[in-house]
Parts: structure tokens; C-alpha cells; sequence
């Protein structure tokens, strides 16, 4: 039986990075605010100290700072007629643990959706007319616009030190940035990293076939910073032990380096680590949270009351919980009634790599985020008249990860092992690289998020479960996007390129993206959305449910630049909205 | 305390401190509480008298001493285990002639022989602060000495040698900056206790004021103004920011100096931190001439070289100019310089976590390198740092990081 | 070198994971402040070199063969054995990852499609022992009594080309999922940090070119199309930091 424990103002499941900013801004209130976090506490100099953080085999192949699957896992099927069985092993995607969540190990990209995007299904509707939109595709408006996040995206960028160059201030276009962003109000706080031989390379030869190539906004820092919190962060030193690593030397944008400084030191804030939250109480009516119920690790059970629970527990982990906790009504593919776990998506990855013999590039040098970008064929930046998709990517290249068991290209025909593979492994390991599409991950009606009825945790509670395929859509809308990657390739002159297309089926297996979306997605009618605009529980107001599970669908963007903008914006919405007048901050 | 809120105490102490003394009548007065509360904090009475977590002057403090342990007593106003029942004198014994109770000696690890400099009238009213606060029940035992030295009689024989009683009058001859200066870190900050090196009897050495002292497994750097080894090289503005905020251009405080930041300087005034900061630059080094620094063909030099570039110059850089509020400068440092490698060898072996106040939040901490680095390598990294960039310091020996990890129970 | 027995844990295991060997208290942070403990880390256990902490002799000599003919030893550089992968795989069998301590295993396990990935029972450190049982009994079958390791290197790479390509299923139809497996594994023990007994003195980081442990490249980073000049450095260390006595 669970022992209750004295009531706190606000509770919070998860402290990464929606839960640290939350924390952070409601705590500055004045309330006494408690994050519960699964997983341990870690800090840079104590969990990712410089004499062991570049352990590849650790970090990198064990994915020791991960999810562990034998805590949590989900189970996956690509369609509604399979069985779904457990990701046993991490694959397609990888999701954090422990205080800092994600954030620690992200690689730092860091963007702001078109303003299309928020929009998407009004502004396609208006430029292409309705039956453009596949009917398999259940995409969405968002009910935010781009303007209202507009100062959010700058709260994040200028709490995280975001290195880059802005491409449109106030509707001006600037020189240098991304021409197709939507107007910020003002630039970067830190100028771009500097760029390595690869990066330069690709921008060069996507200018030649008519591109726009600008720096990739990159939250590992281009140089010293001191926060919006008065925190100091460090340079990038370009280790290339970026992403699935803890950062050394405090130049990462995360929880770490950014908040928890000034969060930890706050009397009225408190942190529990290794405890799990089973389940979000709702009283008789089921429309009021009273509290969440966790586990420590002894076992044993506790009952934190509060006033106001924010679930910040990662994307398709935020669903499951409210799947457990009975907040909202769980959606049903076949009557499409109900709206968690409805709209799961997440990101159409493509690659091309390719080789030269006279080039020499040391992939080992690089950041997460480190690189260049072109936009041209991302959402509706291009016009898809007489296409038969809609979406589109980024097309990036930063070549980060690098190193020997992340990176060991070898041409195709080459076997993978032998002497003939060792010369290759030697003689292209530095003289090739590869640049990469997040494509967009337009939401379906039949990829959704439930709970398994067989496999369970070590709770017993069931698991979450995914069912996902790539839309037609999707799959014709990346081919479209590989197929002019191949033309920057081709400009390159390399000795030869390698396309790595996305086809059916999606598969759990070879790493992509941990860019899931959706499942409590945001919007403006609640029986096609979880959460309002502020992100606040259509059904139970007092539950507010924080991160890219709002997403209605993916953009052809990493998330997490939205993720903490939509972060600020809830947290704005409570501290001027909610605490003032408690309850539904809109009607329906 | 909310910087507004802030704002009026000062304003409020400043107008206190201009006018030097208390009526008797005025013992019970807001004026004379506050300016007591201000002064407990510059003495930092907390320091010792409030066990992290514990209630307020409630004692429990260990304090480990060369000649054992000492736990700091209850100074709350309970009547039984506090001192709610002395009388003003014989609190002004204590604190200015090292007399408890009935006449018991105290040890000097309470600075008495520093806090006798302190005015009668500063004493009362740090008395009456203290009598404000809440009475606590925590009993304590502050004598944990072995024998012979917890024979308090022995004190009497310390004292003759060690100790004079009494206030120092101010120097006409030096500004009311100076004089005030002077006051803050003698009488009250207590600052030689740490920064000055002991003798066998553990008593301040007469030569050697503020030129460094060894602290258990610290190193309590010169904070005279020698140019190498002390803070010659700080501009009055450096000072102020190191004890305003625990961090300036070249490094950040941490261990025991981090504590003295966080509980005592970052709450004094501005010109209480700018008359300290003048008062330390006016003392002259004693660094006659720069010595020569070891050359880079060394053996040592060669290896500490290797291994900073591989571990330290991620953060303290190639050139040895680290990043401001981040990570100490290591080129033209005086800690990196002093006598004594003490807290840099400690700092290489456990790590360090920097001080945080609201003006420097950040605290970052130095990573622990013990498990990666036998002693030959960190006396050799050491050694490299000591004489790089136009440092010059004496080597030092894998045997010194023998000691220092012996001393902490660490492999 | 630096790291020393006295920081190896009492466990005879070669290798620890922070989170995976002791289960991890709950802990509450309140009161206003960052934790910070000094020492408080938990770095690599250093693979000693010693007698096989998982493998039979037997196993071992088949292990230090095949990764011999994976990656062969030739004028590039070291082979797998000389390596040291068979001393990498061999303590990784001994550690979490042999009995995969950090997966999902529970069951019912059920043979999924291909997009569902690793749906096996079996853990690492069986599906060596079995595997190399089954695989031993073959070769002796087709190869007059012979064991692996004790085929010609010809032999070797056709037995080897027969397991990747299915052809010799062993019992269940093992082959190939062992041949993934100690493929992948042999690749990890000659590229990972030497620390885990394999890459010894960093052949494999020099047969590409990776310097490894390496934390600050900032100025490099516009050195475009230059080798980088500087020698690999492991969590170990490298000889230039050794100081002559």
C-alpha cells in the first residue's frame, strides 16, 4: 500500500528537459514543486567525467546512459493485424534515462518548424486544394501558430546558447542563414561552429545544383556563454563523442549545463531519482488529478499528492502514462474515436554516403550538430504541383559519430570481413563521409500507440505499444529527396556515392531516429486531440502533458528546439493563466 | 533575500556601521541586532557553529585539528545547552580571550586569537543577534581531543607563547579603507587562521602573514599581494567579484574557500569586500625575483605535457588560459604557483566543485582523475602546470600524491 | 601505467557498467544545492590479462581462430588474436552483456518478422557455448576429426563464408545468428577502447587513423584535408605519459 506523503504545489514526471524548464519557471513562483524521476542523477564532472566520456563501446554500443529495455521498453508491429512484440533490444530508436533525459545525450540540433508546419493541413488545403491530402494521412493543424511560439523558441534558444545564424529577422532575409525560416525577432545568442572539411564540402556542392546550404543551429556551443540563468557554458571542443555521450567540458546545451544549477539550489524544488511514477491519481470523477503513486527501489510505494501534475516523461512515454492513469480517452483505429495515442510519428531518415580517395575529412572531429544544412526540399518549401506527396526534409550533413563502430564505410561489394574488408576499412575510413534527410513523418490513421495486451513490466503494468509503418506518402516523399541528395552527391565529384532509401517495411532494428512524435498530440478539438494549445489535458485540467508527443505530426526537423519551446509556452500558460484561474483555460 | 529587499539592509548597515559603538539601551534595538546578524556572517560564526542541514549556531560542527577532533558547541540561547544563560562578559571572554564559562580555556580553533581584535561593541552585538536566535536542544561535546591535549590547562602555557589579548588601534597614518580593511580580515574574517602557515604548536607563524597555510588536505594560497605567488596580479574589481560571487576572470573558489564564499563574504557589502580588497593589495609580496621555471626537455615536463594535453586541455586549454566562470586560468596562477601543491594535487585526484552564489550560480566541478592517473603522472601533470607558460614553481614529487591519497583512504 | 589492480572491485568480472552491476538507490535531493561527491565516478574496470574468465581452452582456441580470419593479420597491421579480441569477447560473455542483463527478456518469446528484430531466448554467452560445440562437431565431420582450430586458414574462410551465408546451419539453424554475433563482437573487441582487453596497444585505432580518446580537436577543426598528427590516447593512457625512472 502506498504511504501518502505531504502535498506539493506541482508534480512532475520526468526531469529532462521539459521537466527541468518547467520546474525551473514554476518554482521561480514560489511553489513548491517535486520532479520524480525514473532514473539517476547525473552531472557532468561525477557521471561523464573527461578520463572515461570518450568510451565508444560504453556510450555508444551499450548505450549505458540509455533506457535500460529490461527497466522499460515498448512493443511494435507495423500493422494491426500482426502480433506486436517487445523492442528487446534498442534499434530504430534509443530513449534517454536519468536527470537531464534526452538532453544529455542529444547531439544539440536545434530548430524552429516552418510556419507552414503549424498549419499544415489548412495550408495545404489552401495551396493545393483538399484532395492533395492522401486519405491514409491523418495530419493536422496544431492550434498554436508559428508567431505565438515565436518567443518561445527564442526563450530556449537564448537559455541554451544555440550557435547559428538567423536566415529571416522580422521578414528581412539574411545572408548566411536559412531562407525559408520563419521571422525571428532576432539573431542567435552565439554565432555558428566553425565547419570541417565534409560540411564545406556539401554546402559547396549543394550551392552548385541551386541550393541554399547555412549552418546547422547547433546547441553545442561556438564559445564561452553565460545563459539567460547566469550559468556559463563552455566551448565545443569537437571531440566527437557527442551523440549517445554525456558532454565533458559543460559545452552541451542540457539540463546540466543550462538549469539545474539554479534549479537545485532552490529551496521549494526537489528532485527524486530512481523512482519510478506507476500511475497519475484521478479522483471519483476521473476529470481531477490528485497526485501521482511511484516506486523507489527498495520496492515500496508512496503517494504524492499535488495540486498540478506535469507528465515530462519523453514523447511515446507520456502517452503510456496516460494510457495507465486513464486520462483521455484512448484511440480506436478502426472508429478513429479517441484521441491518446492517435497521430504516432517519427522521421523519414535517408542517407547517402559518399567516398573519395583524395580527400581527407577526420570524421573523428565533429559535434552533434556540427554542420550544414539545406532546407530547399523541406516541408512545403518547394511546390508540389504535380507530385504525388506532400512533405519533405532537411537534408543535413554533419557527420558526427565518427568513430570506428559507428562509422567503418567500405564500397559496396566489399565483404564485411576479411583481408580485402580490412584494406578497405583502413582506406576509406578517413576519405568518406555521409549526409543525411529528416524527413517529415506525416501522421496516419493506422499508426497509433495502445497498450499491449500480453507483455509487461517488472510492475506488471502493461507495456506501451506501437503500431507504425511509413505512409505511401512518406516512403514517395523520401525517394523524391534522395533522388536530389544523389544530385549534391554527383556534384561532388566523389569516386562513388551509396543511397540508403527509406522503403516498407519500417523496420526496429537499424538505428535512425529517436524522433517519435504524437500519441497526445495538441489541437484545437478534443476529439482529435489530447491537449490544448497550452498543452493542459482536454480532459483532466489539471494535467498537463509536456513534449513532441504533442506533435500533431513530425516536420522534417529534430525536435527538440519545438519540444522546449512548447515547454516555455506551458509553462507561461500556467504561471499567467492557470494559477490565476485553476481549470479548462479554453473551452471547446 | 530578494536584491531589493537586499538593497535596504545595506542601506540600513551602512548607516549602522558609520557610527562605531552601541548604548547599552539599544542592546534589545533592530539597529543592533541586524548589525550583529551582519557580523556573525563576516565572522562566519556559521562556518562552525551550524552543521550543514542542522539548526541555526546549534553546533555539531566537526573540525579536525592536527591534535584531534573538536566539535563546535550549541551558541544558540538555550538556557542548559547553549549559552542563553551567560552574561555579556563572559560571552566577550570567550569570543576575545579564549575564556569559557568559568574560566575554562578555549582552544583556539576558535579564532580567538583573531575575534580579541574585535570591539567591545562589535562583540555585544553579534551577542545580541545570537540571543535572537531560536534556542536549540542539541547537546554537544565539543572535546574530543586525546590525551594530553584535552588537558585545557595546557592552554594556559599556548597562550603565554602564542596569544595577546586586545584590539589593535587603527593607524593614522593609513586611510579609514585601509584601517577598516585591515579590521574585516583580522578581527572578524579571521583570514590568517587558514592563510598563514602554523607553527608546531599550531599557533599563527609571525613571519609568513598571509602568505599561505596548509589546511588538513588544503592548501590556503597567499593572499598577499606578491605577484606571483599572492594576488598581485588582481585589480581591487577581481577581488571584489572572487568574494562577491565565489568566481572572477581567473578562477573560481572551491572547498574550504567555496564555504567561506557561500556563507560569509558574497552577503558582505561592497565596501566592506572593496575595503578588504585594498587593504590585501597594500600588503607587498616577498617574492624577490622569479624563479626559473624547469625546462621543457625535462623528463617530468615532457610526460606532463603529454598528459595535459590529453586530459586538462579540453577545458584549461593549450595555452593554459581556461574560461572565465568556468575553468581557472592555469597560466600566471598564483595557486598554481604557491609553495605548497597540496590543493592541486587533491583537486587532481578528487575533483573540486566550485562555489555558487546567486551572481555565479554555475558551480561547475573539476572531474576526479585519481583513477586514471598513477602518482608519477600527477605529479608529473602537476609539475608540467607548475612550469609552463611562464610559471615557475618547484616539482613535484609522485610521493607527495602517495600521501595526500593515503590521507583519504583513496586507491 | 596509471590505472592499477587497486581499482579493480572485488567482483572477478572485467568489466562493470554503471547502473547494471548494483541496483541504484532512490534518492531525494532537496536543500538547495548541486550534489556533488568528491570521487564520486564509476570508470572502466581494466581488462587484465590472465587466464579466460568465460571460455574453455577449447572455445578459446576455435574464438582466437576466427577472429584471426575475420581480421587477418598482414602487412596493415595486427590480426583479431593478436588483437586481443578473443580476450574482449571473453570477458564481455563474462560481464552484463553475456547474459544481457540490460534487455528485455522476458517472455513469451516469439518469433517475430523481420522488422520486429531480436525476438531469441538465447543469450550471448549460450550462443557461443552451443554454437561452438555445434560448430566444432561439424568441422570434425567434414574436415576428418579436425576442430576449427585446427583447419588450414583456406578452410577457415569457407567455413566461416558457409555460417554468414547460411549454408551451415548447425543445429537449429544457429549459424548464422552466431556468425552475426561474433562478427559484431570481433569488430567491437579490435576498435573499442583497449581498456576492455581488445585493440591492444591500439592497433586497431592505428590501422584507421582514429586518435581515440581525444576530447579537444578545436584546432583542427579548419584544417581541411590534413592528417591529423597526433598518436591515439586510451582511457589507459599512451606511452607518453609514462615517466622514465
Amino acid at each position: 500500500m502506498a504511504t501518502k506523503l505531504p502535498a506539493k504545489d506541482v508534480a512532475i514526471i520526468g526531469l529532462g528537459w521539459t521537466g527541468a524548464i518547467l520546474a525551473n519557471e514554476l518554482s521561480d513562483q514560489g511553489l513548491d514543486v517535486v520532479a520524480i524521476e525514473r532514473g539517476p542523477w547525473r552531472d557532468t564532472a561525477t557521471s561523464f567525467n573527461i578520463g572515461y566520456a570518450a568510451d565508444e563501446l560504453r556510450y555508444g554500443v551499450r548505450l549505458d546512459l540509455f533506457q535500460q529495455p529490461a527497466q522499460s521498453t515498448v512493443t511494435f508491429r507495423n500493422r494491426d493485424q500482426e502480433t506486436a512484440l517487445p523492442v528487446r533490444q534498442w534499434g530504430s530508436f534509443q530513449p534517454g534515462n536519468g536527470v537531464g533525459g534526452a538532453g544529455v545525450h542529444w547531439g544539440g540540433q536545434t530548430w524552429r518548424h516552418l510556419p507552414s508546419d503549424f498549419r499544415l493541413r489548412s495550408h495545404l488545403t489552401e495551396r493545393y486544394g483538399k484532395s492533395f491530402i492522401p486519405d491514409e494521412l491523418s495530419i493536422q493543424d496544431w492550434g498554436v501558430t508559428y508567431a505565438e511560439l515565436e518567443p518561445f523558441y527564442d526563450q530556449f534558444e537564448y537559455l541554451a546558447g544555440i550557435s547559428g545564424k538567423a536566415g529571416n529577422l522580422k521578414g528581412v532575409i539574411q545572408a548566411g542563414g536559412n531562407p525559408f525560416e520563419g521571422p525571428r525577432l532576432r539573431e542567435y545568442p552565439l554565432p555558428p561552429m566553425q565547419m570541417t572539411y565534409a560540411p564545406t564540402l556539401f554546402a559547396e556542392a549543394a550551392q552548385s545544383v541551386g541550393y541554399h546550404p547555412f549552418p546547422s543551429p547547433a546547441a553545442t556551443l561556438s564559445a564561452d556563454y553565460t545563459n539567460t540563468l547566469g550559468i556559463r557554458m563552455g566551448q565545443c571542443t569537437y571531440c566527437g563523442f557527442c551523440v549517445g555521450f554525456g558532454c565533458a567540458n559543460y559545452s552541451k546545451a542540457s539540463p546540466q549545463t543550462s538549469v539545474l544549477p539554479v534549479l537545485m539550489r532552490k529551496r521549494n524544488f526537489e528532485a527524486r531519482t530512481e523512482c519510478e511514477v506507476l500511475k497519475v491519481n484521478l479522483d471519483r470523477s476521473g476529470k481531477r488529478a490528485t497526485g501521482v503513486t511511484y516506486v523507489d527501489s527498495s520496492g515500496r510505494q508512496w503517494e504524492q499528492p499535488a495540486e498540478l501534475v506535469l507528465i515530462c516523461a519523453f514523447a511515446f512515454n507520456n502517452v503510456h502514462m496516460m494510457l495507465l492513469s486513464k486520462i483521455g480517452r484512448p484511440y480506436d483505429p478502426n472508429t478513429r474515436k479517441g484521441a491518446v495515442g492517435r497521430n504516432y510519428a517519427y522521421q523519414t531518415y535517408s542517407s547517402v554516403q559518399v567516398f573519395f580517395d583524395d580527400k581527407i575529412f577526420n570524421p573523428f572531429i565533429s559535434s552533434g550538430a556540427c554542420g550544414q544544412t539545406v532546407d530547399d526540399l523541406n516541408g512545403d518549401n518547394f511546390d508540389h504541383s504535380g507530385l504525388d506527396f506532400i512533405g519533405g526534409g532537411s537534408i543535413s550533413c554533419q557527420p558526427t559519430d565518427g568513430r570506428p563502430l559507428a562509422h567503418l564505410p567500405v564500397p559496396p561489394g566489399t565483404p564485411r570481413w576479411g583481408a580485402r574488408w580490412k584494406e578497405e576499412a583502413k582506406k576509406n575510413y578517413l576519405r568518406s563521409f555521409g549526409f543525411a534527410s529528416q524527413g517529415s513523418s506525416y501522421a496516419a490513421y493506422r499508426n497509433h500507440l495502445d497498450l499491449d495486451p500480453t507483455y509487461t513490466d517488472r510492475f506488471g503494468r502493461p507495456l506501451l505499444r506501437m503500431t507504425f509503418d511509413f505512409p505511401d506518402n512518406d516512403v514517395r516523399m523520401s525517394n523524391h529527396v534522395v533522388d536530389r541528395m544523389e544530385l549534391i552527391a554527383k556534384a561532388m565529384t566523389p569516386r562513388h556515392y551509396v543511397l540508403d532509401r527509406r522503403a516498407r517495411p519500417y523496420s526496429v532494428v537499424p538505428n535512425q531516429s529517436t524522433h517519435n512524435t504524437g500519441g497526445a498530440i495538441m489541437g484545437m478539438d478534443p476529439s482529435t486531440s489530447a491537449v490544448n494549445k497550452y498543452l493542459q489535458s482536454w480532459d483532466v485540467p489539471n494535467v498537463f502533458v509536456v513534449g513532441s508527443s504533442a506533435f500533431p505530426q513530425n516536420p522534417g526537423y529534430n525536435p527538440n528546439g519545438t519540444v522546449c519551446a512548447l515547454a516555455f509556452l506551458a509553462a507561461d500558460a500556467i504561471v499567467s493563466r492557470y494559477l490565476k484561474s485553476p481549470g479548462r483555460l479554453l473551452e471547446t | 533575500m530578494s536584491p531589493v529587499r537586499r538593497g535596504l539592509w545595506v542601506a540600513g548597515l551602512a548607516a549602522l556601521l558609520a557610527t562605531g559603538s552601541i548604548p547599552a539601551a539599544d542592546m534589545q534595538s533592530f539597529a543592533t541586532i541586524e548589525r550583529g546578524r551582519y557580523l556573525a556572517v563576516v565572522a562566519d560564526c556559521a562556518a562552525c557553529h551550524t552543521r550543514p542541514g542542522g539548526r541555526p549556531y546549534a553546533g555539531g560542527v566537526t573540525l579536525q585539528t592536527p591534535f584531534g577532533t573538536l566539535i563546535a558547541p550549541n551558541i544558540t540561547p538555550d538556557p542548559k545547552v547553549g549559552i542563553g544563560s551567560w552574561t555579556d562578559e563572559e560571552f566577550i571572554a570567550a569570543l576575545r580571550d579564549g575564556r569559557g564559562r568559568g574560566g575554562i580555556y578555549l582552544y583556539p580553533a576558535m579564532p580567538y586569537p583573531a575575534y580579541t581584535k574585535m570591539t567591545r561593541e562589535d562583540a555585544l552585538a553579534i551577542r545580541a543577534y545570537l540571543q535572537t536566535i531560536d534556542p536549540a536542544p542539541d547537546e554537544i561535546e565539543p572535546d574530543q581531543l586525546p590525551f594530553p591535549f584535552n588537558i585545557r590547562a595546557t592552554m594556559i602555557v599556548w597562550n603565554a607563547m602564542n596569544f595577546t589579548a586586545g584590539r589593535v588601534a587603527p593607524d593614522p597614518s593609513r586611510s579609514a579603507q585601509w584601517n577598516r580593511g585591515r579590521y574585516l580580515v583580522d578581527a572578524l574574517g579571521h583570514c590568517r587562521t587558514c592563510h598563514t602557515r602554523k607553527s608546531l604548536m599550531g599557533a599563527d607563524e609571525s613571519t609568513g602573514y598571509l602568505q599561505g597555510g596548509r589546511l588538513g588536505s588544503w592548501y590556503a594560497p597567499n593572499i598577499t599581494a606578491d605577484r606571483q605567488k599572492g594576488i598581485g596580479r588582481w585589480s581591487v574589481g577581481d577581488i571584489v567579484t572572487y568574494l562577491r560571487t565565489g568566481a572572477n576572470a581567473f578562477t573560481l573558489s572551491s572547498g574550504p574557500m567555496g564555504e567561506e564564499v557561500t556563507h560569509s563574504s558574497s552577503h558582505m557589502t561592497d565596501s566592506d569586500v572593496e575595503a578588504i580588497a585594498a587593504y590585501l593589495l597594500s600588503l607587498r609580496g616577498t617574492t624577490q625575483k622569479s624563479p626559473r621555471p624547469l625546462a621543457e626537455t625535462d623528463t617530468r615536463m615532457r610526460a606532463g605535457h603529454a598528459i595535459y594535453e590529453d586530459n586538462c586541455a579540453p577545458c584549461h586549454n593549450d595555452a593554459g588560459t581556461g574560461a572565465a566562470g568556468l575553468f581557472p586560468r592555469l597560466a600566471a596562477s598564483p595557486a598554481v604557483q604557491s609553495d605548497d601543491a597540496t590543493t592541486l594535487i587533491r583537486t587532481v585526484l578528487f575533483g573540486s566543485q566550485a562555489a555558487a552564489t546567486p551572481d555565479a550560480p554555475t558551480g561547475p566541478a573539476m572531474p576526479s582523475f585519481g583513477w586514471r592517473l598513477g602518482d608519477a603522472q600527477v605529479a608529473a601533470v602537476i609539475t608540467y602546470i607548475r612550469n609552463a607558460w611562464g610559471n615557475a614553481a618547484a616539482a613535484v614529487s609522485p610521493g607527495q600524491s602517495r600521501m595526500v591519497r593515503r590521507a583519504h583512504n583513496v586507491p | 601505467m596509471g590505472i592499477t589492480r587497486r581499482h579493480l572491485l572485488a567482483s572477478t568480472v572485467g568489466l562493470s557498467i554503471a547502473g547494471l552491476g548494483t541496483p541504484a538507490q532512490s534518492r531525494d535531493y532537496r536543500g538547495g544545492s548541486l550534489p556533488w561527491e568528491p570521487v564520486d565516478t564509476s570508470p572502466p574496470v581494466p581488462v587484465r590479462p590472465g587466464p579466460w574468465l568465460y571460455f574453455t581452452a577449447e572455445e578459446a582456441a576455435a574464438v582466437e581462430a576466427i577472429v584471426d580470419r575475420l581480421i587477418p593479420p598482414n602487412d596493415s597491421g595486427p590480426g583479431g588474436k593478436q588483437a586481443g579480441c578473443a580476450v574482449f569477447i571473453d570477458r564481455q560473455l563474462a560481464g552484463p552483456f553475456g547474459d544481457s542483463r540490460s534487455l528485455y527478456m522476458r517472455p513469451p518469446f516469439v518469433q517475430g518478422t523481420p522488422s520486429q528484430g531480436l525476438q531469441s531466448p538465447i543469450l550471448p554467452k549460450e550462443r557461443y557455448r552451443r554454437s561452438l560445440a555445434e560448430l566444432d562437431e561439424h568441422c570434425k565431420t567434414f574436415f576428418a576429426g579436425a576442430g576449427f582450430a585446427a583447419l588450414s586458414a583456406v578452410q577457415q574462410d569457407e567455413v566461416l563464408i558457409g555460417l554468414e551465408q547460411g549454408a551451415i546451419r548447425l543445429n537449429d539453424g544457429g549459424g548464422k545468428m552466431f556468425f552475426e554475433t561474433i562478427l559484431a563482437n570481433t569488430i567491437e573487441g579490435f576498435f573499442s577502447d583497449p581498456i576492455y582487453g581488445g585493440n591492444r596497444d591500439m592497433a586497431g585505432w592505428r590501422l584507421i587513423g582514429f586518435p581515440g580518446a581525444r576530447y579537444d580537436y578545436r584546432d583542427y577543426v579548419s584544417r581541411h584535408n590534413e592528417p591529423y598528427p597526433l598518436p591515439p590516447v586510451s582511457i589507459l593512457g599512451r606511452s607518453d605519459w609514462s615517466v622514465p625512472e
